[in-house]
């Protein structure tokens, strides 16, 4: 039997709603079926199964908010026999044979399995939302209110609590406590500070910059969207983002996580692309397998992941499959960008504007379109030696642009 | 003279009166009509002296059968008058509830639009004066279960005189139902009052911390509980419902949205009143709102009892009020 958890979509995220059943119990599921959705600080995401198998029992009721690793539901391994009293119903075999049927021997009654009393805890609906909202689980925090129910003053408190915990070396006088802004930016705002904190406490961060020329890369692509209607052209974040692929085939240790103190090279190329979503705030889900993508392939899948980013359909997958992160405030007019990785996270890869500028190549000035190109990268994982390989190599890239 | 606002003080009563007086002078089509309207002056004293002003033609005396003269009233509003039909208390409208439901509610359905029934039907309700079961029950909740009808509960002088002229602008059938315990109540009013507005619920009083929602008397109860919870840090938002039917659900979602606690206050029961309606409409409405299960202060269900310390236990009582909003809340601090 095969457990369903409450997965964790980031390193930010220690509690999640459950907001809908996709299945019910009986229903056949595959690795990889979207089974739930789940609600967190950044929004609803589509959670994906990891067995093959049949729901036995769904254990949290859609609208309860629980913490990362709670079993949500229970399957049955493909093959495995449902459990008695399971809500699969006996399906009547058809007799093989009139000669050789005979009447069912009676079968003992089986009891019903003790049925786990599901203890709802006392939380007011407008605690619960305003709980999910600051990132507070309403399981730990003390209830006050009739029959010891959580209220919104409860969580407010809860929150407060931990931010003052948060909060390095106690000051002299505690500081004063305005209560969070109920609201999903405000909420969001904590998730990022929280995975931002961390970054900047646990990673010792490096950065690397350098100009690329992007003249090649541009001209090649101008050419080649000429060939293909407006709606399917591509975007020079393209290739930025196929470049950053192809680089990291040269240069693997910055794809990878530093995970219980040692440094994991995924084998998998997923990019992590930032996005900010127009209400404040940002995400940055996992394109997967990049490398093996073509441009036409990943524009189709950026394009995709930016509308269902924006509306809020995000798959668990694609928040927690990341190895390394871009991003990208070129239209900003930002020149340079020096990124806080996404722990756990070793390496996050920044562009700035594409810009014209005075070019020296080859004892020739001219003028190129250029971008500034930076890595953060976690000093643990890797060194300045070989940040500077995978910007050579990036670099190298994006000057054969036919190659990507 | 015109231009600046004077206000009287004047009672509940006076201001009934003077809003049936300013309606049968304003438009000769008007004419009051009930149980001894006329030459006794109306039960509750609210047409004294008119009988004398307006003549019998206009003022009139019926005989003691609702079921009659509640029908006339339709009749004679169907006809072109504008009718004001005094019923004595809502105990007695029961022998009038065919012609009301089945008649003025119904007849500009069935005449597939042809035939408004301009009625104003106005009588009193509530308990607290020792009148017993069969005169002191607040039935208006069963009237706002009926489609046709509007239902209004005035609390106060304003609205007792206001609301008069704005239901007689009604082109169909207004109940008008005045708490028998706030004839003597005094309260200041515009000296010029006009026709109110019938449409909105009003917040009586702003608070940050439970909604107390209520209508009629209970709404001077719900006051003073305001007032005491204040002094123990609590913020009551008292609303005066005003109009029961239709209910202004956006003022009722707007304040529960604020406070997150709602208590209702109704003088009526508890079971199949119209705080279960509200009740569900803010389940309905507003549940992610809530930080406390919806809280209701009823009258005892029991037949409105005579003896006075019985009559006031039945009823919701101001210590009832604040432990009720004390058990959803607890005080800053």
């Amino acid at each position: 039997m095969a457990e369903f958890r409450m997965p964790s979509l980031g390193a930010d995220m220690d509690a999640g709603t459950l907001v809908e059943w996709l299945v019910k119990p009986g229903d056949m599921v595959r690795r990889g079926d979207v089974i739930a959705t789940v609600e967190t600080q950044k929004g609803l995401f589509e959670v994906e199964n990891f067995e093959d198998g049949v729901v036995r029992d769904l254990l949290v009721p859609p609208g309860t908010s629980v913490p990362v690793g709670t079993v949500l539901a229970t399957l049955s391994a493909a093959g495995e026999a449902p459990a008695a009293g399971a809500a699969l119903a006996a399906i009547p075999s058809p007799a093989t044979d009139a000669a050789t049927a005979r009447p069912p021997e009676p079968t003992p009654a089986v009891p019903p399995p003790p049925s786990t009393p599901s203890v709802r805890m006392p939380v007011s609906p407008s605690a619960r939302l305003l709980a999910a909202e600051l990132g507070v689980d309403p399981a730990t925090v003390k209830g006050t209110g009739p029959h010891g129910a959580v209220q919104r003053d409860d969580v407010e408190r809860a929150a407060g609590k931990r931010k003052a915990a948060a909060a390095a070396p106690p000051p002299p006088t505690p500081p004063p406590t305005a209560p969070p802004p109920a609201d999903f930016q405000a909420g969001m705002r904590q998730a990022i500070a929280a995975a931002m904190s961390r970054a900047n406490r646990e990673i010792p961060h490096y950065y690397l910059e350098t100009p690329i020329s992007l003249e090649a890369a541009l001209t090649w692509l101008e050419g080649e969207n000429l060939k293909r209607s407006i709606k399917d052209r591509i975007l020079p974040a393209v290739l930025l983002l196929k470049g950053v692929a192809r680089a990291l085939g040269d240069v693997p240790e910055l794809n990878g996580y530093w995970l219980d103190g040692r440094h994991q090279v995924q084998e998998a190329l997923n990019l992590g692309f930032a996005i900010t979503l127009r209400q404040g705030g940002l995400i940055a889900p996992a394109i997967h397998n990049v490398d093996l993508l073509g441009l036409d392939d990943l524009m189709a899948a950026m394009r995709d992941l930016i509308a269902r980013t924006r509306a809020g359909r995000l798959r668990s997958s694609e928040m927690t499959d990341a190895t390394i992160t871009v991003t990208n405030l070129g239209d900003l007019g930002v020149r340079t960008v020096f990124g806080v990785i996404y722990p756990p996270q070793v390496a996050l890869v920044g562009f700035g504007r594409v810009m014209e500028i005075p070019w020296a190549e080859n004892g020739m000035l001219g003028v190129r379109r250029v971008v500034s190109a930076s890595l953060s990268a976690d000093h643990r994982a890797t060194d300045g030696h070989r940040g500077s390989q995978f910007m050579e190599a990036l670099n190298r890239h994006l000057q054969a642009p036919e190659a990507l | 003279m015109s231009g600046e606002t004077k206000t009287i003080r004047t009672t509940y009563r006076e201001a009934v009166r003077m809003g049936l007086c300013e309606a049968l002078r304003r438009d000769g089509r008007v004419f009051l009509m009930g149980e001894d309207v006329g030459r006794y002056g109306g039960c509750y004293a609210a047409s004294k002296g008119m009988l004398e002003e307006f003549g019998p033609e206009r003022v009139r005396d019926t005989p003691l059968s609702e079921l009659a003269f509640t029908g006339v009233g339709i009749g004679a509003a169907m006809g072109g008058m504008r009718p004001i039909v005094e019923i004595m208390t809502v105990n007695f409208s029961l022998l009038a509830i065919d012609q009301i439901v089945n008649n003025a509610a119904t007849i500009l359905h069935m005449s597939g639009g042809l035939f408004n029934v301009p009625l104003v039907i106005r009588m009193a309700t509530g308990a607290g004066r020792q009148l017993a079961a069969q005169h002191a029950h607040s039935l208006e909740g069963w009237y706002a279960h009926i489609p046709g009808i509007r239902v209004l509960v005035p609390a106060t002088c304003e609205d007792a005189r206001g609301m008069l002229r704005t239901a007689l602008e009604d082109p169909d059938p207004v109940l008008i139902f005045e708490n028998q315990t706030l004839y003597p109540m005094e309260g200041e009013l515009r000296a010029d009052a006009e026709a109110v507005d019938i449409d909105h619920a009003r917040v009586m009083r702003a608070g940050e911390d439970v909604s107390i929602i209520t209508y009629g008397a209970s709404l001077y109860k719900a006051l003073a509980t305001a007032e005491t919870l204040a002094a123990d840090g609590i913020g009551a938002e008292v609303l005066d419902l005003r109009t029961l039917r239709p209910l202004d659900d956006t003022a009722i979602m707007a304040s529960v949205a604020k406070t997150h606690r709602a208590v209702i206050v109704d003088e009526g029961w508890r079971s199949g009143g119209i705080s279960a309606e509200i009740s569900a409409r803010i389940t309905e409405q507003a549940f992610y709102e809530l930080d406390a299960p919806v809280a209701r202060v009823c009258s005892a269900e029991v037949p409105m009892p005579y003896a006075r310390h019985l009559e006031e236990a039945a009823l919701p009582r101001l210590e009832t009020i604040v432990a009720t909003v004390k058990g959803m809340v607890h005080p800053h601090g």
